[in-house]
């Protein structure tokens, strides 16, 4: 059974995007939260600043790693998960969940272009584990 | 020492709480004590509180009170709670943690050396002086280059050095390039030292060897790099067979060639660094010249530069010669200073010492740092994975990719290893290696050392493959048990983490 | 084969395990062309007998404050260490142990940093101290940096010329190819900051503006100067300290809206060893913790009482490499435990009692300065002090420090040590009192101005 989600689609640096209307929540994936371990801080943008697709918004942190976060469409942050600042382990926890990151106002409209499916989603990791 | 399982304790558990807790002075101090009895006042005293009206400071709340006998027991207690070269092979990789002579520490705390300021006029302070300049000697005596600086204050600070140098010889000679090449297997200051002389960084890639590729690395150096930085032996403990064509392939585009000399120790009195073409190179004194890491630090980083560097070498530089030596500041191409004042002096006091103590037969160290190196991973093969099997000089770096098909991980054999009486080998690169075990047991450690270190790899092993559980759950039987740095960093980033403790002190009732 | 234990037997034995004929083999990589058969050119090895001969030799030939009276400062004091400091520095757990990164293994070592990190906290009235810096002046470079990452995309940094010029310098060469600006605002004749004058340099492309308190010339500066020039523009205000005891009697930087502090702590009973080593400090806001540069430590409570280990490490070079806060990697460890035993021993009461020393001894040479009636010398500026002064010289300064050399006196530093070629103030002379120094020493320092 896949473990993820088929409500959303899912980038090749391992975010997630579920849209309703125009706005679009992101988040990082369960095999994302697993490979960076123990996740201690999350930076996330101000509501208000604009990305491009594929642009880095934030940074995710474990204890000895940190990674960029880049943005599966392009748009403007309307919200930020505010309550990972005291709670980062529930990306962790619920990554498809309660540790969503931030919403988007999507400003194009492709929003779900280039991005996979969950199917394709997992054969993608299981492709990469391989490599 | 308490076990985290579940050994009884003859003690009864309130009093052992005593010897166990780790605590810090500020969570126990008692009010009105002081530690320091000053001669009683010999001038009229001043009124602060007059002479600074507004800007006065009545107390500094929160400070500690503890006489002489706390302040002797609570570090004495604290440093028990150390692992350390004096009782341990401490085979942390890169780190070079080899005997520290107690010479070197006796000469330092000269008055001579130690009570001398910084500014003390130039004909009061010639012996000061002549041990920059003979500590310089010595160093271009073992690296063949033009001159040596002495001011850097650790080795990244000396990258740092180099760097500047370098850019301002590029911005000399009309442009000041655009990027520093650095490979894949290097230390983090590498591309954070390039960073902060303001050129952008480009990644090589190794190859299979673990080594420069040299296709790469023709491709990248077009006339927009500044500099290539070259770790010798690299993090592998791999020396670069290629060095010569490497030199000579960045020389070509007008670039620079960096040595991190963090693995001097490897190669000091064998080869001299200037000799592969190097144009700088910085040395770890803490690492190859045995000036004691003392907890993190001090350093200290001396730069060797190529003739066509000296001119930016930073001021102020010692010159003269035995009728009297003198700092030198009129030096137009210089880049500045890097510090106040001329250096960790003091440590550079024990380098020299050392220096002296092996004088021309210090290739011994080489010799027998890389002889122990390789002992290990003859020891060691058979029972851990080594991604790159090149040969190794004064470190080898095995990996965990054997345990990890148990669950078992790096980070769970250098716990395990705690509870064996051993520090854990470095684990945090070369980011090549995943589950890197980074060994580097230098030429201090004597056969029954090794053979001992060898023998708790091994059980280790074998408990990865029996038992995994002790392994991933060590250390046992150290001051405290594995400790969760995830929570620490989740606590670490609220809001007001970081307060000294300002409950009130114990009082004994 | 000084420090190495096996034998020549032991050395050949492994060498067979290791399955090699001759060391040499082992180097088989090496290009040949560049592989010494030859020893280095070295002298032979020395024995401890003649390294304390060879090196006792050079000791002699300076002047330790030990054999004079010292008045030397500008950056760097005199102050008493304690005799079990030097002494429990030298357990083998402190002195041979290293970056404590296995935290289960390094609770002393942990424990230490986090008191130090405390101590610097309580002393400058902020939040968060990092595990030391080299020295001051990179302890400066480091806060400037700290503050421009802080402000986003603002390029000018503006500092009081008040500051100590070596500072200054290291500044310079740190942010040469930056593409930052360093401002620099002359000092009033009045030789304090001029807040007019700071506050006109400041604008919105300003990250930071930086004044020292005691600055270099003694005297005490109102950190409020710099925090309102720098927060009317939403830039941060960075507060140098080089005299460490100033902070017992003088307002803390953070409690005069000071956002990020930094120096040199080597006032804690850190021998001067010719300038090195040395421990630098920087703490700020909590705020800003996460753009700290170098180690810090943190602590976390469990069952068992306190535990320590480095923590935010995600900030530093070993894990974000170009991107990191600083590419600093060591602290001053052992340094740090140096200033924080010392710390420990002095405390509250030591602390402001030293400073009243300082004070009190300052204060008796500057009366007995504005008393000489030849009208060779002055007190150069009117403001408070707190150890260090600058003495106006009639006569050439080295003449000056001549005569007093001549009555087993260090009479002080001439700020023209302090920035060589630059041709300012070359006719004054930092004089800086510590606990150490007598009144009689004071007296004689008088008697010799009085024969001018």
């Amino acid at each position: 059974m896949s473990s993820y989600p088929d409500d959303r689609f899912y980038s090749k640096s391992h975010e997630w995007v579920r849209v309703e209307g125009d706005i679009a929540t992101i988040g990082i994936t369960d095999h994302a939260q697993k490979e960076l371990g123990d996740v201690v801080f999350v930076e996330l943008p101000d509501a208000g600043e604009i990305f491009d697709e594929g642009q880095e918004f934030g940074t995710i942190e474990s204890v000895k790693a940190v990674s960029e976060l880049f943005l599966p469409v392009a748009g403007e942050i309307v919200e930020s998960n505010k309550g990972l600042a005291d709670e980062p382990g529930a990306v962790n926890e619920d990554p498809h969940g309660d540790g969503w990151l931030v919403k988007v106002k999507v400003t194009s409209d492709g929003a779900a272009d280039g991005l996979m499916n969950a199917a394709a989603y997992e054969a993608f990791v299981e492709e990469e584990a391989k490599a | 020492m308490s076990d985290h399982g579940n050994l009884t304790n003859p003690v009864p558990a309130a009093l052992a709480d005593r010897r166990r807790k780790s605590s810090s002075i500020f969570d126990a101090f008692r009010p009105g004590r002081k530690g320091v009895l000053l001669p009683a006042l010999d001038v009229p005293a001043a009124d602060p509180e007059a002479l600074f009206g507004a800007l006065h400071r009545a107390e500094v709340e929160g400070e500690v009170e503890a006489s002489e006998v706390d302040a002797i027991r609570h570090f004495t207690r604290l440093s028990q709670k150390n692992m350390s070269i004096d009782a341990n092979l401490y085979p942390l990789g890169s780190c070079t943690m080899k005997y520290n002579p107690r010479i070197n520490e006796e000469l330092a705390r000269l008055p001579g050396f130690a009570d001398v300021h910084p500014y003390t006029p130039e004909h009061l302070s010639q012996g000061a002086l002549e041990l920059l300049a003979r500590l310089e000697e010595a160093l271009v005596a073992l690296t063949g280059f033009a001159r040596v600086t002495l001011q850097p204050s650790a080795g990244a600070n000396g990258e740092l050095t180099a760097c500047l140098m370098i850019r301002a010889a590029h911005v000399k000679a009309g442009a000041p390039r655009k990027y520093v090449l650095v490979p894949d297997s290097a230390h983090g200051t590498n591309p954070a030292s390039a960073h902060f002389a303001g050129y952008a960084v480009q990644e090589l890639a190794s190859n299979p060897r673990g080594t420069l590729d040299l296709g790469e690395l023709e491709k990248k150096m077009t006339d927009e790099v500044a500099a290539v930085m070259i770790t010798v032996p690299n993090t592998l403990g791999v020396f670069e067979e290629n060095i010569l064509e490497v030199t000579k392939i960045v020389h070509a585009k007008g670039g620079y060639v960096y040595l991190d000399g963090a693995n001097f120790n490897a190669f000091v009195g064998k080869v001299r660094p200037a000799d592969l073409g190097a144009d700088a190179m910085h040395m770890n004194l803490h690492k190859t010249f045995s000036t004691p890491h003392g907890g993190g630090g001090p350093g200290s980083g001396p730069v060797g530069v190529a003739p066509a560097l000296v001119p930016f070498l930073p001021v102020p530089t010692v010159e003269g010669a035995d009728d009297g030596w003198r700092l030198e500041f009129d030096r137009p191409d210089s880049i500045g200073r890097m510090r106040t004042f001329y250096g960790n002096y003091g440590v550079l006091v024990r380098a020299l010492t050392y220096i002296h103590s092996y004088g021309n037969e210090i290739a011994e160290v080489a010799e027998t740092s890389v002889l122990n190196a390789n002992y290990l991973r003859k020891k060691l093969a058979p029972f851990y994975h080594l991604k790159y099997d090149a040969p190794s000089y004064h470190e080898v770096v095995f990996d965990d990719k054997l345990q990890a098909a148990k669950g078992v991980h790096n980070i769970d054999v250098a716990k395990r290893l705690m509870d064996y009486g051993f520090h854990p080998p470095t684990m945090s690169f070369p980011l090549i290696v995943p589950g890197a075990l980074m060994i580097e047991p230098t030429e201090s450690e004597p056969v029954e050392e090794l053979d001992a270190f060898a023998d708790a790899m091994i059980a280790i092993a074998k408990e990865a493959e029996e038992s995994p559980e002790l392994v991933t759950s060590a250390p046992h039987v150290t001051p405290v048990g594995r400790i969760d740095e995830a929570l620490l960093a989740r606590e670490a980033s609220k809001p007001g983490s970081f307060a000294p403790v300002l409950r009130a002190p114990v009082r004994r009732s | 084969m000084r420090y190495i234990p096996n034998s020549p037997a032991e050395q050949a034995a492994l060498l067979r395990e290791v399955g090699v004929a001759a060391v040499d083999d082992l180097f088989a990589t090496v290009p040949r062309e560049v592989f010494r058969k030859d020893p280095p050119p070295l002298a032979p090895p020395m024995s401890e007998i003649e390294l304390r001969r060879a090196l006792g030799a050079m000791a002699v030939k300076n002047a330790a404050a030990t054999c004079f009276a010292s008045f030397l400062g500008a950056g760097l004091y005199g102050h008493h260490s304690p005799a079990f400091v030097s002494q429990l520095l030298l357990r083998g757990e402190f002195l041979t142990s290293y970056t404590p990164y296995q935290p289960e293994v390094s609770q002393g070592t942990l424990t230490a940093i986090w008191e130090f990190q405390s101590h610097i906290a309580l002393l400058t009235g902020l939040d968060v101290a990092n595990a030391s810096m080299y020295e001051g002046a990179t302890a400066f470079v480091e806060a400037v940096l700290m503050a421009e990452r802080l402000t986003k995309k603002r390029t000018k940094v503006v500092v009081s010329r008040t500051i100590h010029p070596e500072y200054l310098a290291t500044l310079k060469t740190y942010l040469a190819y930056l593409g930052l600006e360093v401002a620099e605002v002359a000092a009033g004749a009045d030789g304090v900051t001029s807040a007019a004058a700071l506050a006109a340099a400041v604008d919105e492309t300003t990250f930071a503006v930086a004044v020292q308190s005691p600055n270099v010339f003694g005297l005490v500066e109102d950190w409020t100067v710099a925090s309102e020039a720098a927060h009317a523009h939403g830039a941060l205000a960075i507060g140098v300290v080089n005299e460490a005891f100033s902070l017992a009697l003088l307002t803390p930087p953070g409690a005069a809206g000071i956002d990020i502090a930094c120096g040199e702590a080597a006032s804690f009973g850190v021998p001067a060893s010719f300038g090195g080593p040395l421990i630098g400090f920087l703490s700020c806001r909590d705020a800003f913790k996460r753009q700290i540069p170098g180690r810090l430590a943190g602590r976390l409570e469990t069952p068992d009482g306190p535990v320590f280990a480095l923590t935010l490490s995600t900030r530093e070079q070993h894990i974000r490499r170009e991107k990191a806060t600083s590419n600093i990697c060591s602290n001053q460890g052992l340094i740090a435990l140096m200033a924080t035993m010392t710390l420990t021993a002095l405390g509250k009461h030591g602390l402001r009692e030293t400073a009243l020393q300082c004070l009190s001894k300052s204060e008796y040479l500057k009366t007995g300065v504005k008393a000489l009636d030849n009208g060779k010398f002055a007190v150069a500026f009117p403001g408070a002090t707190f150890n260090e002064f600058a003495l106006r010289c009639g006569p050439p300064v080295a003449e000056v420090l001549a005569a007093l050399e001549k009555a087993q006196i260090l009479g002080g530093v001439p700020f023209a040590r302090l920035a060589p070629g630059a041709g300012e103030h070359e006719d004054l002379l930092l004089v800086a009192t510590t606990e150490r120094v007598r009144r009689e020493d004071l007296d004689r320092y008088l008697d010799v101005l009085k024969g001018f």
